[in-house]
């Protein structure tokens, strides 16, 4: 029930819904727990409900930081 | 998919593993506990554990809302939907979960129920506006990330004057469990499962932030590492808890930094306050009754709350005594353990509660887990 992926927000509808898609499936959610969700930003959805909006910043920085393990690890020379 | 296929990058897990490898040669072992089902529905599904040296292990938690739901409330459901003649309504993984007298909702629906499956709890009001002349009740499930949603149905039933719609609500806590898994017999007196560490909820922390769980990581000296889902998630979360035992800390570190802040979604917070308040007790599946860990509809919202419509009491039922589900949800079996894994009961035909929704333990290890136990058997 909780398994819920990142999706983007293609068009605003009425009563805070939205059409978004999700890796090119498109669904109507609810916006209605957000704040100041627009028209491409991810949003996490759960149940039908936009729980968050998805940082993309943070996305990026995270994923630096596993690309630099792999650096770390040649600058020490210590590979397996 | 963007933002999903980056965190399942197969050469960044090597670099993560050898990195956790390295830093965990430290002669002692490492037990972490991931406490949501997703985080097992993930470690089982992409084979984290067989990324991990031996003496980094990952326990299974209770973090699974169809898991913890007690049999007892499931009959409430089934007695609204074929004594009392209701229209219940439910999201889908709640249908097949075993209930009294060899029942379920789905059987129940064979034997002439109207029980339906919704996506969104916003289904079930658009079923109780078709449906005027039908009572209609929702049955309510889930942690934090589901707590919302049931909050604003039933404020919008009540701004249109809805009187055919009304909520059993089982709406469940994540911090109270995890509080209660460290007081357990098993973690405090016996030892028998062994924490070191907790890998924290994904979406649960979206909502409410990663502030709630400074408090046990202080107090019970457990480091927390907010995690995300996907694979890389899960070990960048699993090195940051190594890190944090080797230098000796407990604090709460946050690896999904993309959606969840310390601070959480206050709108969604507010409105969940709104409407629920804390119930004294309330009973877990295998963990008993937990004090302060659910939710119940406030007095203002009574006429929306099933409980209170319906006048229902709670009985509690025993669980089928074959089943492990208690000891897997508080992490002291593993679903190979039960006698009945796999042969009685499988996810077509599910004898306990970890069998059903593919975030349970049981149903997890079933898709994608017992392959390799078997190898191991026959090397
Ligand atoms: S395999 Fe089935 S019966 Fe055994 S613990 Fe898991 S859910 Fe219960």
């Amino acid at each position: 029930m909780c398994l819920a992926l990142p999706a983007r927000i293609i068009e605003l509808r009425e009563n805070e819904s939205a059409v978004v898609d999700l890796g090119g499936v498109r669904k109507e959610i609810s916006l209605a727990l957000v704040v100041g969700a627009e028209v491409g930003d991810y949003v996490i959805v759960h149940a039908g409900y936009a729980l968050s909006k998805l940082d993309t910043g943070e996305a990026e920085a995270t994923l630096r930081l596993f690309a630099e393990l792999g650096e770390a690890r040649a600058d020490t020379g210590n590979v397996p | 998919m963007k933002y999903v296929d980056e965190f399942r990058d197969g050469k960044l897990a090597q670099n993560i593993a050898r990195t956790i490898a390295r830093e965990a040669s430290t002669g002692r072992s490492y037990r972490f506990m991931e406490f949501c089902g997703g985080h097992t529905h993930a470690i089982s599904r992409y084979g984290v554990a067989d990324f991990l040296p031996a003496n980094v292990r990952m326990i299974h938690g209770p973090g699974c809302p169809v898991c913890v739901l007690p049999v007892g409330r499931i009959d409430l459901a089934i007695g609204l939907a074929l004594e009392r003649g209701v229209t219940l309504c439910s999201y889908g993984d709640p249908l097949r979960v075993p209930a009294s007298g060899g029942l379920s909702l789905l059987k129940a629906r064979a034997r002439g129920g109207d029980i339906r499956m919704v996506y969104s709890a916003s289904d079930a009001l658009s079923i109780a506006r078709a449906n005027p002349e039908r009572e209609m009740v929702f049955l309510a499930i889930g942690f934090e990330t589901t707590t919302p949603p049931t909050a604003l149905l039933i404020k919008q039933a009540r701004a249109e004057g809805r009187n055919n719609l009304s909520v059993l609500c089982n709406h469940v806590l994540t911090p109270s469990a995890i509080m209660h898994i460290l007081q357990s017999p098993e973690v405090r007196e016996y030892g028998t499962v062994p924490l070191d560490g907790f890998i924290g909820p994904a979406h649960v922390s979206a909502v409410i932030g990663s502030r709630p769980y400074e408090h046990f990581a202080r107090e019970y000296r457990k480091p927390v590492v907010i995690s995300g889902f996907e694979p890389l998630d899960v070990m960048q979360s699993i090195l940051m808890l190594i890190r944090q035992i080797n230098d000796g800390r407990a604090e709460v570190e946050n690896e999904f930094s993309r959606a969840v802040t310390r601070e959480g979604n206050r709108k969604a917070q507010a409105l969940v306050a709104e409407v629920f308040e804390l119930r004294r007790t309330f009973e877990w599946r295998g963990l008993g009754e937990v004090p302060y860990s659910a939710l119940k509809i406030r007095a203002e919202y009574a006429a929306f709350d099933a409980e209170h419509r319906f006048g229902l009491r709670n009985t509690p039922v025993p669980d089928n005594p074959a089943c492990e589900c208690g000891a897997i949800l508080r992490g002291a079996r593993k679903p190979a353990d039960c006698k009945l894994f796999g042969a009685a009961c499988t996810p077509e035909n599910p004898m306990g509660s970890c069998m059903v929704s593919s975030e349970g333990a049981c149903a997890a290890h079933y898709a994608y887990g017992r392959f390799k136990d078997a190898e191991i058997v026959a090397a």
